[in-house]
């Protein structure tokens, strides 16, 4: 479904990726995990068009998006929940979801999208006429999620959807990521640094350290590696 | 009492041209983060537009003030929208100092290319909408004011409608609060960009024909002004603030007026500024301004 290809991207005269390659297969899971400053947010911004690569390719659905303009890239079907969460914190719950409906013209669409995210978190309903500024961070993490599936993405990314969150929800929010997969066929790109939680339900992962992907495989897999537990999994 | 009435009349008539202006300012401010200078030539160019449409239709007709109106802001939607295009969206991502200097630059092409065409004398504008007064207990309400006040009343309720019951409203709010957010919903922002200076330089000519109605003098630095005191409005209501906009246009409206009919009226232009900087002494972000906190 993705395939990146030698990907380089500098800021300035700093280098941020060193030329990295990864695909990602239709209806897959697949994490990206790496400590601060890997390069993680680099690769989404640069995938979803925000930021322009130096050198490389990136293939979506067979197509080259690499120079596309980003509103180009969303309209494919490719969708980007940004670390931090960006949400319109002076819009209300209701304009957000529909800010993530604004490629959509099909009302009835909309609506079932409405539906299935009020379904997964029945908190943005209670919420809809409120700002989103004064949100909970759990609660704005959701509405992040949610104003995405109003695009109906066929590829999601989300950067580090349990920064800043209480353990508690953390697990909800994971917990609905994969009913999102398993219900809905949308691939999912998982950037996180709780590297425990990414491998758990992610089916393959990618490792990236100072701009390079030092180690990739089956999460299973990377779940035992010595080397990774002693980096990443806390012993 | 009677007196108090008709100043207030006649300052909340000049202050609702004002707000007209100041909207434009502070949608710009909102999308792009830069002081659009040229705004008050797009107002002269919208008293100009208006003159020359004016010489075709009949004098004193409502249907002739109007089709003159819709006329200078079609007009000055698409100019402004040119400027944008041409001038500013070449300075994407470019230092506000720069965009800063643009804005001077265009403003002042507008000015000197309007001498050339137009010629710097000062010209009568016509009489296009019909002209009465009528006497309310005391109070002189001329029709002019009327247009004034019925024109911007509904130009401020399809404001208000496009930015908050319209998607392309909604998109502006959105590209103002986090333009790389909006982006990644699938907006083209130049789009809305543009959009945004065509509300406003439309917003800016119905002001220019509502002032040269009621100061029916018209030359091409006409605008400079009325500009620096939408400015101040824009920025006295919280610079980024539709309603603050409006708001500020009519509290300087009015207090211009009251000055202007007091003994001190030689300062009113100085009073004026005085208000904005005390106000901004105590609310640095303006009356309805606010820091906003989001929310990491
Ligand atoms: N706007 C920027 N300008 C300059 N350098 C940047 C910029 N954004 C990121 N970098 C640098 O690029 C490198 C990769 O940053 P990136 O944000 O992609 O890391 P990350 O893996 O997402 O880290 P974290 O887990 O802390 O979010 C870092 O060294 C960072 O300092
Ligand atoms: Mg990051």
């Amino acid at each position: 479904m993705l395939t990146v290809t030698d990907l380089s991207v500098s800021y300035g005269a700093i280098s941020a990726l060193g030329g990295i390659s990864f695909t990602i297969e239709q209806g897959a899971i697949v994490t990206l995990i790496g400590g601060n400053g890997a390069g993680k947010t680099t690769t989404l911004r640069t995938i979803s068009g925000l930021l322009r690569p130096k050198a490389g390719r990136i293939e979506f659905l067979g197509a080259d998006i690499t120079r596309l303009p980003a509103h180009q890239i969303v309209a494919r079907g490719l969708c980007h929940v940004p670390e931090g969460r960006m949400i319109f914190s002076n819009l209300t719950v209701d304009e957000n979801l529909a800010m993530g409906a604004y490629l959509q013209h099909d009302k009835e669409l909309i609506a079932k999208n409405r539906d299935y995210v009020f379904s997964i978190f029945p908190r943005l309903k209670e919420r809809i006429k409120q700002m989103a500024g004064t949100l909970s961070g759990g609660e704005q993490q959701m509405l992040a999620i949610g104003r995405a599936l109003m695009g109906s993405p066929k590829f999601l990314m989300l950067d580090e959807p349990s920064l800043g969150i209480a353990p508690r929800l953390i697990s909800t929010i994971f917990e609905k990521i994969v009913e999102i997969n398993r219900n809905h066929g949308i691939t999912i790109l998982l950037v996180e640094q709780n590297a425990n939680l990414a491998l758990e339900v992610s089916s393959s992962a990618y490792v990236l350290e100072t701009g390079r992907i030092v180690m990739h495989g089956p999460s299973r897999q990377l779940r035992t590696d010595p080397q990774l537990k002693a980096t990443y999994l806390g012993g | 009492m009677s007196e108090l009435l008709q100043q207030l009349l006649n300052g909340l008539s000049l202050g609702a041209i004002y707000a007209l202006i100041a909207l434009g300012y502070t949608m710009v401010y909102g999308v792009l983060r830069f002081i659009n200078f040229a705004h008050s030539d797009v107002f002269m160019v919208g008293a100009f537009i208006g003159y020359y449409m004016g010489k075709l239709v009949p004098e004193h007709t409502l249907w002739g003030g109007l089709a003159v109106l819709g006329a200078a802001m079609v007009g000055c939607a698409l100019l402004g929208m040119t400027i944008e295009r041409l001038a500013y969206r070449p300075l994407r991502g470019a230092p506000t100092l720069n965009v800063l200097i643009t804005a001077i630059g265009v403003s002042l092409l507008l000015e000197y290319t309007g001498q050339v065409f137009f010629g710097a004398a000062p010209r009568n504008f016509p009489a296009v909408f019909p002209v009465r007064s009528f006497s309310l207990g005391g109070v002189i309400v001329s029709s002019n004011q009327l247009i004034v006040i019925a024109v911007s009343v509904v130009l401020m309720v399809v404001l208000q409608f496009i930015v908050y019951r319209t998607k392309i409203g909604t998109a502006m709010r959105a590209v103002s609060l986090n333009p790389k957010a909006a982006v990644l919903m699938g907006v083209n922002n130049d789009v809305v960009i543009s959009f945004t200076f065509g509300l406003g330089s439309a917003l800016a000519a119905a002001g220019g024909i509502l002032y040269a109605l009621n100061y029916p003098s018209i030359d091409p630095l006409m605008g400079v002004m009325p500009g620096l005191k939408a400015f101040v409005a824009a920025i006295l209501g919280g610079i980024g603030n539709i309603p603050g906009a409006a708001l500020g246009g009519l509290i300087l409206g009015t207090v211009e007026t009251f000055v202007a009919g007091s003994e001190w009226s030689t300062y009113k232009d100085a009073i004026a500024f005085a208000i904005l900087i005390i106000i901004l002494l105590f609310r640095p972000a303006g009356l309805l301004g606010k820091f906003t906190v989001e929310k990491v």
